[in-house]
């Protein structure tokens, strides 16, 4: 445990020994600032929720969260760190769980500084906060989930790049997988599918919490998607870390 | 004698590539080995598999006793390594690095402080300790890494080019710190300066084309050519099999 804490614990800091964490979050508050308010039509709706905020954050999450994972692992292998991270006396599994906390943590803090939206809505009107709370709940619950997705696809490669961009298909495929488009698609051809595919959806389990409902079967879905992930994550390391 | 080191039948094929071919042997508390070979001759897949991050093909390795397969944690524990290239995290300072393979270890409080206080102390790097590692010096990065495998006193030190990168006043001083730490440990280092083996190994391995040809001490090993030289005996060994690949 103290080992998984200490190798979370210099990700975390590492977030931080570089611009990028300050651009990062810049970048998302800007950007889910634009989509609530302009897109969203905040104002114009004249209701006292944060819908329209919850709205989009899956697909900010889409595009955002890989560019936190893409370094985990493929820096380590182009460094070469890799060789002594994984010959120090910890188990694969207790890296990845610790690099995977580091960015849950960083993306926990983004979501924070989302902190002036609850503000100006409890200004403007008297919201449900417990609806908001149990929105919050599932953004960190799905940013979980892209989280563990994104540093699967990192410990694939060395290169950063080809990370961000495989995490962000991959985050959209279970981001949009219960999208009209597809599910119509599938259940033309395919009726077996379309079922699996909506149930499959990041967006749509999402959705469920910003209504204010916080079901167990969500709840149980979600973390084993991570599970499910950081198991794969410590399966591709162990086949390829020495490539 | 209690081996430190046991390595049986290890091999690793990289697709129809034979890159370590069936080497054994045992290391006892005190000896220091120097491994020799050309580059590409599999020196440095043998230690990785030694510490447990290349998976072999076949045979296997233990440490103070642990398979470093089937009881990684508990091998990896007994031992200090220092990978090829000396890898560390650009963006920490050194003491940060150390500290956090301290923390990575389980020390904490005092102890880690200690333990790191005397790994800069036997690297002699403390007056960069507040440096970052990436404005450092190619010397003093091989010393960072040198110290991350010394800090928890381990047992068995297994270091890549421990010397390679450093200038002759420092390579002398980590040649004595080697000397120093004999009695108590048992060493691998590998190298391409020949008479570092001669200063500091206790024996010397060749290895060529992924197969031990040579294991003796520097003395004997060095007798084996007229003009008594290592350098004679090592090319004699290793140039066929060089031209042959």
């Amino acid at each position: 445990m103290r080992a998984t804490l200490a190798i979370a614990w210099r990700e975390f800091a590492g977030y931080f020994a570089t611009p990028v964490a300050w651009v990062f979050i810049v970048i998302f508050l800007a950007l889910q600032g634009t989509l609530t308010f302009s897109v969203g039509g905040f104002f114009e709706r004249d209701q006292a929720d944060l819908l329209p905020f919850f709205q989009f954050l899956p697909w900010v999450f889409v595009l955002l969260v890989p560019a936190i994972t893409m370094r985990l692992w493929a820096e380590e292998r182009r460094l070469g760190t890799i060789e002594l991270l994984l010959t120090l006396p910890v188990s694969q599994g207790q890296a990845v769980v610790g690099k995977f906390l580091a960015a849950w943590a960083f993306t926990v803090i983004a979501l924070a500084l989302t902190f002036p939206f609850v503000i100006t809505v409890n200004v403007l009107g008297s919201p449900d906060n417990g609806m908001i709370a149990a929105g919050y709940i599932g953004a960190v619950l799905i940013a979980g989930c892209f989280l563990a997705l994104g540093a699967a696809a990192s410990a694939l490669t060395k290169n950063q790049v080809i990370a961000f961009v495989l995490g962000v298909a991959l985050s959209f495929i279970f981001a949009a997988s219960a999208f009209p488009v597809v599910t119509d698609f599938l259940s033309h051809n395919l009726p077996v599918l379309a079922t699996i595919a909506r149930k499959l959806s990041l967006v749509d389990r999402f959705e469920t919490f910003t209504r204010g409902l916080i079901a167990a079967r969500d709840v149980i879905y979600l973390v084993s998607f991570m599970v499910f992930w950081l198991v794969a994550n410590t399966v591709i390391l162990e086949h390829r870390k020495a490539d | 004698m209690h081996a430190l080191i046991e390595i049986a039948g290890l091999t690793k094929r990289f697709g129809g590539f034979t890159a370590v071919d069936g080497v054994s042997f045992t290391l006892a508390r005190g000896e220091v080995l120097g491994f020799l070979g050309p580059n590409g001759a599999g020196k440095s897949t043998t230690m990785k598999m030694l510490a447990g991050f290349v998976t072999p093909t076949s045979g296997s390795a233990h440490i103070n006793g642990h398979d470093v397969q089937n009881d990684a944690v508990a091998a990896r524990r007994d031992l200090g390594f220092l990978p090829e290239g000396a890898p560390v995290y650009p963006e920490m300072t050194v003491a940060g690095f150390l500290r956090f393979i301290a923390r990575v270890r389980g020390y904490h409080g005092g102890e880690a402080r200690d333990r790191v206080d005397q790994a800069l102390a036997l690297a002699t790097l403390d007056g960069v300790r507040h440096l970052p590692v990436e404005t450092l010096s190619k010397g003093f990065k091989r010393r960072v890494g040198l110290a991350q495998a010394l800090l928890h006193d381990p047992p068995v030190l297994v270091l890549d080019e421990p010397t390679d990168g450093l200038d002759p006043n420092q390579k002398f001083e980590v040649r004595a710190l080697i000397t120093r730490m004999a009695p108590d440990k048992a060493i691998i280092i590998s190298t391409h300066i020949l008479e570092e083996v001669e200063a500091v190994c206790s024996r010397a391995m060749i290895i060529a084309a992924g197969r031990v040809v040579a294991d003796a001490t520097p003395g004997e090993l060095a007798r084996r050519h007229p003009s008594g030289r290592l350098e004679e005996v090592f090319r004699a060994l290793t140039r066929p099999a060089a031209e042959a690949a």
